[in-house]
C-alpha cells in the first residue's frame, strides 16, 4: 500500500514537472524565434514575459469549446486525450540522473519508441472525427509521414543500442562514460544527424509540417478544435518534442554525464542542458528552413534515410565486432 | 500510474472550461470550417491509393524490425556470427526493397 502511494506521488510529481516544462518551453521557443527575427518576443506579461505561458493557459481555458455539428462527437472529444496520454507516458522511462526516474525499464528505448508512435492514433482520431476535409487530409498526410519516418528513427536509435548492448536507458548512458556516442568517428555524427531529421519528421516540425501547411490546410488536423482541446493537442506536441530531445540527449550526448556529474543535482543540470540544446537545434531548424513537398518528404525518408541508417547500423555492427564484441 | 494521471489531467483540462467558458453556439459557428463560404462538401469519399501503398511498405519493413531489436541487444554476444546473419537477412530484405523502388512504388505523382 505504501509502495503504491509512493508510486502515485512520483507519477504526480513527474506529470507536474512535464506540464510545467512544456508551458515554459513554449515561452523559450517564442523568445528564441523572436531573437532570430530581431524581435523581442513576449515581454509585457510579467518580467521579460515570464508569466506569458500562464496567461495563455488561462485565456485558453476561458475560451468557448465549439463542437462542430458535423463532427463525430465521441471520436472528436476523445482525440485530445488519446493524443496527450502517450506523449506524457514516454516521460516515465526517462532517467534524469542515476536512479532518478520513474521506471528505468530494461526495454526503455523500445518502450519509448513504441509508446511515442501511439500518438498517431489520437492525431488521426482528431482528423477523422472533425469531419472536415482539411482535417482529414492533414491526418492522412500525418499518418503517411510518421510511418515513413518511423523506420529511420528506429534504425538511428538502434545505433547506440548496438554500441551499448542494452535497451536500458541508464545502461546506455553508462556505456558512454568514456566517450559520448556522438563523438564516435563518423557513425556517431551521422547517426545523430539522422536521428534529428527523423525526430523532426516524427514531430511534424518544419520542414516536415505538410500536415498543417497553413496556406493549404488552414491548421491541419486541429482546425476544428478550440479552447482547451486545442491547448491539450498543443501540450501533447510539445511534450513529445521535449521527450524526443531528452531521448537524443540520452542516446547520443551522454545523458547526465559531464564534469562533476557524480553529484546527482549537477547530473540533472547537465542532462537538462543537453536536452535544451537538442530542443534549440530543432527550433533553429524551424525558423530557418522552408517546408518541403510531400513527394520530397517521402523521397528523403525511403530513398535516403532508410538505406543510410541501415547501412550505418551495419557499419556500427561491423565496428563493434571488429573490436571483439563477442563475450565483451 | 502515469497513464492514469495523464488521463485524469486531460479529462480535467477538458472539463474545466465547461465551468468557466462561455457557451454561445450559433448555427454558423457549428459549421465545419471553411474559408469564408458555405462548406462545399463534407470530408468523406475516396482517397488516393498512394497512402495505402506506403502503409503496406511500412508494415513489410516494420515486421522485420522486430527481428532487429533483439539482435541489437544481443549483438555483443553474437559477434561475427550475428553480423553475417544480419547481412544475409538485410540482403534479402533490401532485395525486396529495391524491387519496390525499381517498380516505382516509392514515387509520388
Amino acid at each position: 500500500m505504501e509502495h503504491l502511494a509512493l508510486d502515485a506521488l512520483a507519477a504526480f510529481i513527474l506529470l507536474n514537472a512535464v506540464i510545467g516544462m512544456v508551458t515554459y518551453v513554449t515561452l523559450l521557443e517564442r523568445k528564441f524565434a523572436a531573437r532570430m527575427q530581431s524581435r523581442i518576443g513576449p515581454y509585457r506579461v510579467g518580467p521579460h514575459g515570464l508569466l506569458q505561458p500562464i496567461a495563455d493557459a488561462l485565456k485558453l481555458m476561458m475560451k468557448e469549446d465549439i463542437v462542430p455539428r458535423a463532427a463525430d462527437r465521441w471520436v472528436y472529444n476523445l482525440a485530445p486525450i488519446v493524443f496527450l496520454i502517450p506523449c506524457v507516458l514516454i516521460f516515465a522511462t526517462i532517467p534524469f540522473a542515476p536512479r532518478l526516474g520513474l521506471a528505468d525499464l530494461n526495454i526503455g528505448v523500445l518502450f519509448f519508441l513504441a509508446v511515442s508512435s501511439l500518438e498517431i492514433v489520437g492525431l488521426f482520431m482528431g482528423g477523422w472525427g472533425s469531419n472536415n476535409k482539411y482535417a482529414l487530409l492533414s491526418a492522412m498526410r500525418a499518418v503517411n509521414q510518421i510511418i515513413s519516418y518511423d523506420l529511420p528513427f528506429v534504425f538511428a536509435a538502434l545505433i547506440p543500442v548496438v554500441l551499448a548492448g542494452s535497451l536500458q536507458m541508464s545502461a546506455i548512458v553508462a556505456a558512454q562514460q568514456g566517450l559520448w556516442f556522438v563523438a564516435y568517428p563518423v557513425i556517431g555524427q551521422l547517426g545523430f544527424v539522422a536521428f534529428l531529421v527523423a525526430t523532426l519528421a516524427a514531430e511534424n516540425r518544419v520542414p516536415f509540417d505538410i500536415l498543417e501547411a497553413e496556406s493549404e490546410l488552414v491548421a491541419g488536423f486541429r482546425v476544428e478544435y478550440s479552447g482547451m482541446k486545442f491547448a491539450i493537442i498543443q501540450l501533447g506536441e510539445y511534450a513529445h518534442m521535449i521527450a524526443s530531445s531528452f531521448l537524443g540527449a540520452l542516446l547520443f550526448l551522454g545523458g547526465w554525464l559531464g564534469p562533476g556529474s557524480d553529484i546527482p543535482a549537477i547530473g540533472v543540470l547537465w542532462f537538462l542542458l543537453k536536452a535544451m540544446l537538442v530542443f534549440l537545434v530543432v527550433t533553429w531548424v524551424r525558423w530557418s528552413f522552408v517546408r518541403i513537398r510531400v513527394d520530397q518528404i517521402l523521397a528523403v525518408s525511403w530513398k535516403l534515410l532508410l538505406p543510410a541508417t541501415l547501412g550505418l547500423l551495419l557499419v556500427t555492427a561491423f565496428w563493434v565486432a571488429l573490436r571483439g564484441g563477442a563475450g565483451a | 500510474m502515469v497513464f492514469a494521471f495523464a488521463a485524469a489531467v486531460a479529462g480535467a483540462l477538458i472539463w474545466i472550461p465547461h465551468l468557466i467558458a462561455p457557451r454561445r453556439l450559433t448555427a454558423v459557428k457549428a459549421q465545419p470550417f471553411e474559408c469564408g463560404k458555405d462548406p462545399i462538401e463534407v470530408a468523406e469519399g475516396r482517397f488516393a491509393i498512394k497512402f495505402s501503398t506506403i502503409a503496406i511498405f511500412f508494415i513489410l519493413i516494420d515486421i522485420e524490425l522486430i527481428f532487429i531489436w533483439p539482435w541489437a541487444v544481443l549483438y555483443r554476444r553474437l559477434g561475427w556470427f550475428g553480423f553475417a546473419e544480419m547481412l544475409v537477412f538485410l540482403g534479402i530484405l533490401m532485395f525486396g526493397f529495391l524491387y519496390i523502388w525499381r517498380k516505382g512504388g516509392l514515387e509520388w505523382e
